[in-house]
């Protein structure tokens, strides 16, 4: 079994939960934290004559992603039904978009171990959320809450190759939805969803293989994985000769494989057509102009400029960007700080290490911007070692106090002044004659032993160089 | 019994009868005849009396009447009706009873009218004879080995048999128009889009219109114009400005001068009953007579209407219909081993089947083939396509006329049963009516005489979209004529 006589060829459909207050097409409240079935109007629960009206918000937010993912915003997108039965659906239908989706034609650019990878968006139609349904025993339950919460459904076209490329690909889209706080992109929770697409076909053949789709897919890793373990099977059935079906799989995490669930001869004729209820959405002049303005700065020209104005490597500053917090954060470090390699250096080092052992948001830090940046002032001015600004730092982390804070209760300052350190210096060395007499014998790595020996006299304290200086005059003499 | 609001609303305000006493005759009248007629499916006398009550004291306070204050109103049952059963004639929906009104019938209450009931129908409002209800066919009370017309057949029989004042049905192509002219009232179907189709059950969504029953044009116009205007719940409803057609109907002179009247070429050379054709004529000279100048117009394509009307409405319908699942509300199949459950596409397949009756599954597998992939192209689409055109013909020839006189149906009503086995005679009597409906123009039928064999004949007059004062000025004119609201069934 090998990858190098096949193309892989994958697209993925990602569903995102707008974060709407109410409904798409129902006045009721559009949160699925209460109680089930709360709030439900005749509108969501599909009751006789009830009829949708469109979320003008949900309209706003979905060309506010379009925007962002380069598409062109149509100025006429018709709603569409989408006919299938489901306990969850209410109607039998879902409202979706066909052929004139609000969204389409854009790309977006990432990039994968170093290199730019660019990925064609086909298209960003609304749609609206199914209830959830539960299995219990011989029982099965339907809470309608999330029936009827907005949803983009973003396709990409079948550009990815690789499993790496796939979640990347995810990621990016999530870190644009998140910059626009439209969707919190929450994949554990189904606030954002991967449908991932999957076909191989021998090296340089044009003509596309049968396509499978992978459902229940709900992390980045569990993207790659999933695909990896999809590709795999597909080379293998090839290989002995069987033909691959179009179908759906589920992903099963706790066995990392895919599981078929429905094939296309089950596939489900959907019967779309215009749905007759809403009026096609018609976009007045210099609508999507206004939203556009209105956009922050995303993430690629975030880190473009990073490059330029702040001066770090184009990694550092795609990691920056990652999340628009961690940006907001990098740049109100630097303003403090006023050293943007360092402030970058601290925020991808000893900030994301802890960050992520502990598992925690950037707004549950209790470090401010502005205190990491006085602390790598105190650094830069010499007023502490960079390894006690780590201890500072640890310090800080803990009690959310201000650096010069903890360094003067802690006596934590560095001695600069050399007089003091040369004290200490010559205690040192005259208190270990024997390890002098080995030192001028030639065996030059004690040095590291007097260092030692000193930086615990001064508890930590005495300026590095000093003590450097001061030991080379004292011994190699 | 009354025949107009503005006569009850004169006798209510020189105190001599009051709501109460009112209220209270229609509900004896409808105890003494509905059991020959079968029009009331859920009665709701008691609210009616409490709302008689309302309206007296504000009589006797010297409060200003609403257009429709005391006014006893029949409901056809699409209309949901907040803590009142709502069935659509459907098994389906049998033990419905609404958390919601529809929104005509909030702005019915807010302009005082009283409703008796909810009345008999078509299943879902699909029929033409009122026999496909769950409940059992309404009855023709001019005689009632007819049927009343449908689908809202007990709307019409119930103002024509002074069971109501006035009634709300909903007419999809033609369901209000042909019952009004099988019983001889009045039925006027608005603009698609004037009135607000939230809370009515749904048969086809673009076709849907409600409008009033009525024994008198003005009241009719009364009932548009107070339910009309944009609702907020229905993205289709229209947000035009709502003209008043009362004091334009007070203040009508019964001149059509100037006036231009169409008869469809394509309508005068259908065959139809010979009475039928002579109401149309002895309307045509009573336009014509008044003032207008009478002019013939061609819509080549509504030929094609019928079968156009029957892709689009049963797509929507098939569609619309999807809802009633047994999930959430509504009749629901037994499980018949519980030991072994039922799988869930068992589950729809017997609820669906059990709930629904064989015209609506006829129609709902109609609707089904023609938008599913390989033939929507055929069927659904070209019907969108045809559907554009016919409304495009009608744009033209309103260019050369005001309205337009035509039949309402090739008969006057027919039998109980005579043509319930055959459904393509029954859907091709809607010739005559569902071409208003896809091009979503107002229509409405004035009843003119009574044919040789006792039963009632009217006729339909047609207008632009929105232009609803030119049919006001033509069926006043015809009423001021034939006054057909004299003649009373002696049911």
């Amino acid at each position: 079994m090998s990858n190098s006589n096949w193309d892989v060829v994958i697209g993925l459909e990602i569903h995102a939960q707008l974060q709407t207050k109410t409904k798409v097409f129902a006045g009721d409240k559009s949160e699925f934290s209460s109680l089930p079935n709360q709030n439900l109007s005749p509108i969501t629960l599909g009751m006789p004559g009830a009829l949708p009206v469109v979320n003008k918000t949900a309209i706003d937010y979905s060309i506010k992603i379009g925007l962002a993912l380069g598409c062109d915003i149509r100025e006429k997108s018709v709603y569409a039904r989408k006919h299938y039965f489901y306990p969850d659906l209410p109607k039998g239908y879902q409202i979706s978009q066909f052929d004139k989706p609000l969204c389409e034609n854009g790309t977006i650019e990432f990039s994968v171990e170093g290199e730019k990878k660019k990925v064609f968006i086909e298209r960003a139609h609304m749609e609206e959320d199914a209830g959830k349904s539960m299995h219990k025993g011989g029982y099965s339950l339907i809470d309608y809450n999330r029936a009827g919460v907005p949803l983009l459904e973003i396709v990409s076209g079948p550009d990815m190759t690789t499993p790496k490329e796939a979640a990347e690909y995810a990621r990016t889209i999530r870190t644009i939805l998140r910059y626009l706080d439209v969707c919190d992109g929450n994949l554990e929770e189904g606030s954002m969803r991967c449908d991932c697409n999957v076909s191989i076909k021998p090296k340089g053949q044009k003509e596309l293989g049968t396509k499978v789709e992978i459902k229940n897919v709900n992390s980045f890793r569990f993207v790659e994985k999933s695909l990896e373990y999809e590709i795999n099977r597909q080379i293998a059935l090839k290989e002995a000769g069987e033909e691959i079906f179009q179908e759906t799989r589920l992903y099963d995490q706790a066995k990392n494989k895919t599981v078929g669930m429905r094939s296309k001869e089950e596939a489900q004729d959907y019967r779309y057509f215009p749905d007759p209820d809403l009026l096609p959405v018609v976009l007045p002049d210099g609508y999507v102009e206004k939203i556009k303005e209105s956009l922050p700065e995303l993430p690629l020209a975030r880190g473009k400029r990073f490059q330029d104005e702040y001066e770090i490597p184009e990694y550092d500053a795609s990691v920056l960007t990652q999340e628009k917090e961690m940006a907001d954060y990098f740049e109100n470090t630097v303003k403090a700080s006023g050293n943007p390699k360092a402030s970058s250096n601290w925020i991808m080092g000893e900030f994301l290490k802890i960050l992520n052992e502990e598992k925690k948001e950037i707004s549950e830090v209790k470090v401010s911007p502005k205190n990491l940046g006085s602390l790598i002032k105190m650094i830069d001015s010499k007023k502490i070692s960079g390894k006690m600004g780590k201890a500072v730092f640890a310090e800080m982390w803990k009690s959310g106090e201000e650096a010069e804070k903890i360094v003067s209760e802690k006596g934590m300052s560095q001695i600069t002044d050399p007089d003091q350190v040369l004290a200490i210096v010559k205690k040192v060395v005259d208190s270990s004659p024997g390890q002098v007499e080995q030192y001028k014998g030639g065996k030059n790595k004690l040095f590291g032993f007097f260092v030692g020996q000193v930086m615990k006299e001064s508890k930590g304290q005495a300026n590095p160089e000093l003590v450097n200086k001061f030991l080379k005059e004292l011994l190699d003499t | 019994m009354y025949s107009s609001i503005q006569n009850l609303h004169d006798d209510l305000k020189a105190k001599k009868v009051s709501s109460k006493e009112v209220i209270q005759n229609y509900i004896t009248k409808i105890e003494e005849s509905d059991s020959k007629l079968n029009c009331f499916i859920t009665k709701t006398f008691d609210q009616a009396l409490k709302q008689a009550e309302v309206v007296d004291q504000k009589i006797s306070k010297g409060e200003e009447l609403g257009l429709l204050e005391g006014a006893p109103f029949s409901i056809k049952d699409m209309f949901c009706t907040k803590g009142v059963r709502t069935t659509a004639g459907s098994r389906m929906l049998e033990n419905f009873i609404p958390p919601y009104s529809s929104t005509v019938n909030k702005r019915l209450d807010a302009a005082g009218a009283i409703m008796l009931g909810k009345v008999n129908q078509d299943e879902f409002a699909m029929g033409s004879s009122n026999e496909t209800s769950y409940f059992g066919p309404s009855f023709n009370p001019w005689d009632v080995s007819k049927v009343p017309g449908g689908s809202s057949g007990a709307s019409a029989a119930s103002v024509a048999a002074r069971m109501s004042l006035c009634s709300m049905g909903t007419d999809t192509g033609g369901s209000i128009r042909q019952p009004a002219h099988f019983c001889g009232t009045v039925g006027f179907k608005p603009t698609y889009g004037r009135v607000s189709r939230y809370g009515v059950v749904a048969f086809a969504s673009s076709l849907d219109q409600a409008g009033p029953l009525s024994l008198r044009v003005e009241d009719a116009f009364r009932v548009v114009q107070s339910i009309s205007g944009k609702d907020m719940m229905d993205n289709t409803s229209s947000d035009k400005a709502v003209p008043d057609w009362v004091s334009e109907a007070k203040s009508f002179n019964g001149s059509l001068k100037g006036k231009r009247v169409g008869f469809i070429k394509e309508y005068a050379e259908t065959d139809v009953d010979p009475e039928i054709k002579e109401a149309f004529e002895k309307s045509l000279k009573v336009l014509k007579d008044a003032g207008a100048e009478v002019k013939e117009v061609s819509i080549p394509l509504i030929k094609h209407g019928v079968s156009v009307y029957y892709l689009v409405a049963t797509s929507e319908a098939a569609s619309n219909l999807s809802r009633y699942d047994g999930v959430r509300y509504g009749f629901r199949a037994e499980v018949e081993d519980a030991a072994k459950g039922m799988s869930l596409d068992d589950f729809y397949a017997k609820t669906r089947s059990q709930g629904f009756g064989e015209e609506v599954k006829r129609r709902i597998l109609l609707g089904n083939f023609a938008l599913s992939s390989g033939y929507y192209d055929a069927y659904y689409n070209k019907s969108c396509q045809v559907r554009r055109m016919i409304k495009s013909e009608y744009e033209t020839a309103f260019k050369d006329v005001d309205f337009i006189l035509s039949p309402v149906s090739a008969t006057q009503a027919f039998g109980v049963n005579e043509r319930v086995q055959d459904p393509l005679k029954m859907f091709l009597n809607d010739f005559f009516t569902v071409s208003v409906n896809l091009a979503g123009l107002p229509g409405i039928t004035v009843p003119v005489m009574k044919a040789s064999n006792g039963l009632p004949c009217g006729v339909q007059l047609i207008a632009n979209q929105y232009d609803e004062s030119h049919l006001l000025q033509g069926a006043l004119t015809l009423e001021n004529e034939f006054k057909f609201y004299e003649e009373v069934p002696s049911v």
